[in-house]
């Protein structure tokens, strides 16, 4: 246990200390990408990892509240304002979302997802009047919350590394309550836990919104950072780089999500100025993860340590151990 | 007023019908046992009582309320708790935690998304009690992909108990166990204070029928024959459809 609060506080003072230690503004906002990304797989991962809920269809959601936030500050509206009318837009749009896909699960709610993430692009690119269609909205400013102006990369940076660690704390928070434990009993056992009084349907549906909610604020931050959207944000390849990030970082637990986040975009925007072929660089460190830890790098990790330790202790002494 | 009953009840998956017309009266209290050979229909029976299948017609008492309308999940909160015949358990959890949360499923609880569930005395407490019952409570937190059969049918249990139900439907609670925990099994049975009504479908005769007061012949999705232990066992009728020569 102590050993886990040294890594977190070192892990805390690496974050923080990003700027100081990072060779220039590029890496800071490398930085910052990896925070946003993580934050929009930490939302995948409440219902691909603990709802057992496969979506194919989320940067449909994250384009929503791009595209809301930019046509907000269009139409004139302050930042605070155009946050929250983007917010509002995007929960009522997951809501019918969710009622939608919830009414399948499996392969059904992918093919519904993805079915509703394409009709999404499909209207960002043709909903011209609205959307600008190909040549997407421009943002003209950042905000600057509390006199700091976003417009630095390093104020962003922070912004950014303060509302990812109020989300790390959300789910660290949401995955060891009772709510918690009831979804991913509906994951493993949906038939079981609706015989033991669970309204399995409702709680898929308040996890789809509070994956929703974390996919928003993740958009949020992502249209401030580049100032643009375009209908290419809410492609299907974008859904499919995110849950990438789920998966091979480990789906279903805290950090994976966090370390795939990282890789994807690292690979995206660092080693994509070395190697010209990145793309395949990334398939091949996929097809490497899951071949070696196909239950992602965070859990794989744990378990090669282990095993190279023989830290994994016999049933007998571990139950001794829960007793003691 | 009778804990559980069952009026007409008929249900077909197309021209199959595994539920023909059956009556059912369990008073208070009662130890019900339903034979049947296989494809009789017990488990369809068993899963339109819970609601888990919806009846083509008839209707379903319980304690007296009608609830043929009303959803499997709310039936839970009603009184009437189940085991399966195929043990369906949380096999990455430990026992204690599958336990929790069969007791979690009736508590207003199971909706708040900011306690850490592990910090919540009452529920170990209840949970651990719960095993103790059972036998269990010195491997409250083995994960249960390391435990046997037998320990699982008994968690399956422990899940069914700590929900205090007031009707308990336990599908061949003695399935696949050896003599040893088929034993076991019986004696955790036996001390069910009467306040529960038990209805159990059951093949091993020689533990059901020393359980059971009132036993129901199921064949063809019809009873047959309905009555005390020895009116069921000397009829004929059980004798050529179950029992055999």
């Amino acid at each position: 246990m102590t050993t886990k609060l040294l890594a977190l506080i070192v892990a805390f003072a690496v974050l923080v200390a990003v700027p100081y230690w990072v060779p220039g503004i590029y890496y800071v906002n490398v930085g910052s990408q990896i925070l946003f990304y993580a934050i929009f797989a930490l939302g995948l991962n409440v219902l691909v990892g603990y709802a057992g809920l496969v979506s194919l269809g989320h940067a449909g959601l994250f384009g929503v509240t791009a595209y809301a936030t930019g046509y907000m500050l269009q139409l004139g509206f302050g930042h605070p304002m155009a946050i929250l009318i983007a917010l509002i837009i995007s929960m009522v749009s997951m809501a019918i979302f969710a009622a939608l896909s919830l009414r399948s699960t499996g392969i059904g709610f992918i093919m519904i997802t993805l079915a509703l993430g394409e009709i999404l692009w499909g209207l960002a690119y043709r909903w011209i009047s609205l959307t600008g269609g190909d040549n997407g909205l421009s943002l003209k400013t950042r905000p600057a919350p509390f006199g700091f102006s976003l417009s630095d990369a390093n104020t962003f940076y922070y912004a950014t590394l303060v509302i990812f660690l109020l989300s790390l704390m959300a789910m660290a928070v949401f995955v060891r309550s009772p709510f918690g434990a009831a979804l991913m009993g509906t994951r493993d056992q949906p038939r079981r836990m609706n015989a033991l009084g669970y309204h399995v349907w409702a709680i898929r549906f308040y996890a789809c919104m509070f994956s929703g909610l974390l996919t928003s604020i993740s958009a949020v931050l992502f249209v401030y950072y580049t100032q643009f959207i375009s209908p290419q944000t809410l492609a299907l390849t974008a859904s499919a780089e995110v849950l990438l990030m789920v998966i091979s970082g480990g789906a279903g637990t805290l950090l994976g999500p966090i370390v795939g986040a990282a890789l994807v975009v690292v690979v995206k925007t660092v080693v994509s100025g070395f190697i010209e072929r990145w793309n395949f660089l990334l398939g091949a460190i996929f097809v490497a993860i899951v071949i070696l830890m196909p239950e992602g790098l965070v859990p794989g990790t744990v378990r090669l340590w282990r095993m190279a330790w023989r830290k994994r202790p016999s049933p007998v002494t571990r139950d001794a151990e829960a007793k003691s | 007023m009778s804990a559980l009953t069952v009026t007409n009840l008929r249900k077909a998956f197309g021209g199959l019908r595994v539920t023909n017309d059956v009556n059912l009266n369990v008073e208070p209290g009662e130890r019900r046992l339903i034979i049947g050979p296989n494809g009789a229909g017990k488990t369809t029976l068993f899963n339109l009582i819970t609601g888990e299948l919806t009846p083509d017609s008839g209707a379903v008492h319980l304690l007296g309320q009608d609830i043929t309308n009303v959803p499997s999940r709310r039936r839970a909160h009603l009184g009437m708790a189940r085991t399966y015949q195929i043990i369906t358990l949380f096999a990455r959890d430990t026992i204690l935690h599958n336990v929790t949360l069969a007791q979690l499923g009736l508590s207003p609880a199971r909706w708040n998304p900011l306690i850490d569930l592990k910090r919540q005395g009452h529920f170990v407490e209840h949970a651990q009690a719960a095993l103790d019952r059972v036998g269990l409570g010195h491997i409250a937190n083995r994960p249960l992909a390391q435990t046997s059969y037998g320990e699982r049918r008994r968690v399956e249990i422990a899940m069914a108990l700590i929900q205090n139900p007031r009707v308990l439907l336990l599908d061949e609670p003695f399935a696949g166990l050896s003599i040893d925990e088929r034993r076991d099994v019986k004696n955790l049975l036996l001390a069910i204070p009467r306040d529960v009504t038990i209805v159990m479908i059951e093949h091993n005769m020689d533990v059901a029928l020393e359980f059971a007061e009132r036993i129901t012949l199921l064949h063809f999705g019809e009873v047959i024959v309905e009555g005390n232990r020895a009116e069921v066992v000397a009829d004929p009728r059980t004798r050529e459809v179950y029992l055999g020569h």
